[in-house]
């Protein structure tokens, strides 16, 4: 019990941080000067074919995007999701943007001064002498990769960890074999676009029998004005392999909406396990709903092996409207998924987001828990699929949907789907709705704890939960991040 | 330590406290009895500040320093502490992380550094015997689960881990079990200091056997209409309230 209450304590030496950040606005806000490269705003073939050659493609990766591009050409926004979308004018957004490295810079490793200094800012080191200890990083600004971090030391065990870009030149076959065979670029209206102009993202290969020695991460950042994101992350782990993979993301503080639409796709074989996690913080747009980032992802992980596991966790505080269902296909007998969320709102976002638990193999076991905070005018949904294939002899699932109310302006909503094809599936789910109240306030107030404080307190305990799936600097800086989202949500 | 003069309450635009006057003096007891809807827990409500209810009139000074325009946690923070007739959950916050937030809060007030892990666990455990509070019980949610009793044990708990200088106890003494009663009366007295004070707010004599009062006043109607010593506890038992209340009502008209 001791050392229960001592662990709880030490994950609470944090709570201190949440009163320093509390009356800050957006902090990722400002803008890089830094030359860049654009190509024309706009999206044809031609766009496509430029992107592919700046890239230095090979033809089947063309191939590949043009094909993409084509079958786009045939689709329409979704409308199903409980958002509510301005028509979005597609040839009105650069799809490439690489920020301009100074000519003298001829050594590969050498990064402009002026991106180095974006990214300390962010608090991404990336000089060799300040790197973060345990934590390899790629970071992308824009279109392309700036630096990937520890690749070097990584290789040694056989693990490729390098922007996607790289990853096309120097393992061909890798990508070929595994570019969406979990997402197709059929898969949706924002798969195949994103298809059709992906730029940078990470890649990452863990070979048969290796746990990676530490975290990798990616961040990704959005500066310049008028682009649209669209990176792709690739995650392979092989028999045995282990990697714990994060992610983060900001953007600049802009009046007019900015697109992103990336695509992650995660292969695990026989016994090997793959943990995802997201801290989502693009621009969320002003008090007015003016502005913000448009974040509609699709990501998906397939359990081939047997025995495997794939977890996601994600806190997702940022963007105006997000549309997302990282989701785990389990095909391999034994195998399992895992989808942690906490998402918060509030303003005028909206968030659309939840998972996907395909039952394909036997004894395949999934577990959804989702954690909805939702302020001020926002509106906040879970929708969530759990499907149990014909042969997937004693499928369990359990979730657990839970949503949080700060205010009388704001909707919470739960879309729970059930496809159950085996009867000797265990399918459960349960829901709250729960609203902070006076009371609790006035109580915490009397202890001398202010207002702003008792509700990042409140806040973190009910997410407690999923932040403690995170790894301990990502748990700190969502912790932060709950309390700074919230600020003036109440009273 | 505490003056209170003329002071008019209402709370949504129902007036309940109608010019009351109290003054309680550092080391004292003081019992505060009376009938209810008298507006005993309105007195504690408005002395901790709570946003319900609008003071109308009158002042309210705590160690020569007017009160009635601070925050609630600032009271908390310059010694007030009100013992919740009513303790509200709030699942999720484990009591070691609220105890600790309200402490080192208090301490950021007075300008000292936060307590470490080491120290604040050392601390809560020398404090949970003073109620004899379960070990179990911090680590779970705030008054998440708990019993009545546990209830009030975890709010004489936060008293003596904030260690105020004017306690109020509303109607600590109801729906207490005679073993919990004599625990949280205990405890009460335990913490007493004699640069502290404390209000008791209570239905019964029963509690004032425990926690023995220096002065006993009867609220009614807004207004104290009867002070006195310990004795007037024991003639209220025996007597109920209806000798007062008509002697109030007739030197009011």
């Amino acid at each position: 019990m001791q050392i229960e209450t001592e662990k709880q304590i030490m994950s609470d030496e944090t709570n201190n941080l949440l009163n320093e950040l509390t009356n800050k606005d957006y902090a990722y806000g400002f803008v890089t000067d830094i030359k860049t490269d654009f190509i024309p705003k706009g999206l044809n073939e031609e766009i496509v074919r430029l992107i592919s050659a700046k890239k230095d493609e090979p033809e089947w990766l063309l191939d590949f995007r043009l094909k993409a591009y084509r079958y786009w050409l045939t689709l329409r926004m979704p409308e199903w999701a409980h958002l509510d979308i301005p028509s979005i004018n597609y040839q009105d957004i650069i799809y490439y943007a690489s920020p301009k490295t100074k000519e003298t810079s001829r050594h590969p490793d050498e990064v402009d001064p002026e991106l180095l200094k974006t990214f300390d800012k962010l608090g991404i080191p990336l000089h060799e002498q300040k790197m973060l200890s345990g934590m390899a990083i790629d970071a992308v600004m824009d279109s392309v990769s700036v630096k990937t971090t520890y690749k070097e030391n990584l290789a040694e065990k056989g693990i490729i960890f390098c922007s996607f870009s790289e990853a096309v030149h120097d393992h061909p076959d890798l990508v070929k074999k595994y570019l969406g065979s979990v997402v197709s670029y059929r898969d949706n209206f924002f798969a195949a676009l994103n298809s059709a102009v992906f730029s940078d993202g990470s890649f990452v290969f863990i070979p048969k029998g290796v746990r990676c020695p530490m975290d990798l991460s990616t961040y990704f950042r959005i500066n310049a004005r008028n682009t649209g994101q669209f990176e792709r992350t690739l995650i392979v782990a092989e028999e045995d392999a282990y990697v714990s993979y994060l992610e983060g993301c900001t953007a600049p503080m802009r009046d007019e909406n900015q697109l992103h639409a990336a695509i992650v796709e995660i292969v695990v074989l026989d016994r090997a396990e793959v943990k995802y996690s997201t801290v989502q913080n693009w621009y969320p747009g002003d008090k007015n709903g003016k502005g913000g980032i448009y974040n509609f992802v699709t990501k998906r992980g397939i359990c081939k092996g047997e025995s495997s596991k794939i977890s996601w966790t994600q806190v997702e505080t940022g963007s105006a409207v997000t549309w997302k269902y990282p989701s785990c296909i389990l095909a391999g007998d034994n195998s399992i998924g895992e989808f942690y969320s906490v998402a918060v709102t509030n303003h005028f976002q909206q968030a659309d987001t939840g998972t996907k638990m395909i039952h394909i193999g036997k004894n395949t076991r999934s577990r959804i828990v989702s954690k909805g905070i939702s302020a001020g005018k926002s509106q906040n949904s879970y929708r969530g699929l759990v499907r149990i294939n014909k042969g997937a002899e004693n499928a369990r699932n359990h979730s657990q949907c839970d949503s949080l109310l700060l205010s009388n302006t704001c909707g919470a909503h739960t879309f729970p789907y059930m496809d159950v094809q085996n009867e000797t599936a265990i399918v459960e789910h349960e829901a709250t709705t729960s609203k902070i109240s006076e009371d609790q306030l006035f109580y915490c107030n009397q202890r001398g704890i202010p207002t702003e404080e008792a509700v990042g307190l409140i806040v973190n305990g009910y997410a407690k939960e999923v932040l403690n799936k995170l790894p301990m600097e990502f748990a700190v800086e969502a912790q932060k991040l709950l309390s700074v989202s919230l600020e003036g949500s109440v009273g | 330590m505490l003056t209170i003069k003329d002071l008019h309450a209402s709370i949504n635009g129902k007036e309940i406290l109608k010019g009351l006057n109290l003054q309680v003096n550092a080391g004292e007891v003081h019992a505060i009895m009376g009938p209810n809807g008298s507006g005993k827990s309105t007195l504690s409500a408005v002395l901790v500040g709570n946003p319900a209810f609008e003071v109308t009139r009158g002042e309210i000074t705590f160690k020569g320093e007017p009160l009635t325009e601070c925050s609630p946690e600032e009271r908390s923070c310059r010694g007030i502490f009100l013992s919740f007739q009513y303790p509200v959950e709030i699942p999720g916050v484990s009591m070691v992380n609220f105890m600790r937030t309200a402490v080192n809060e208090h301490r950021k007030r007075k300008g000292e550094t936060p307590l470490t892990a080491g120290e604040f666990l050392k601390m809560m455990r020398e404090k949970q015997s003073v109620v004899e509070l379960d070990k179990n019980l911090v680590n779970r949610s705030v008054n998440e689960g708990f019993s009545g009793g546990e209830k009030k044990r975890n709010e004489i708990f936060q008293m003596a881990m904030l260690e105020p200088e004017l306690a109020i106890l509303d109607e600590t003494d109801s729906g207490l079990d005679i073993d919990a009663l004599r625990i949280v009366a205990n405890g009460v007295n335990h913490l007493k200091r004699p640069g502290n004070a404390t209000i008791v707010i209570t239905h019964y004599q029963r509690l004032l056997d425990y926690i023995r009062p220096d002065v006993v006043h009867v609220l009614y109607n807004g207004r104290i209409v009867k002070t006195g010593g310990p004795e007037l506890a024991l003639e209220l038992e025996s007597k109920g309230y209806d000798w007062l209340t008509k002697e109030s009502t007739c030197s009011n008209t």
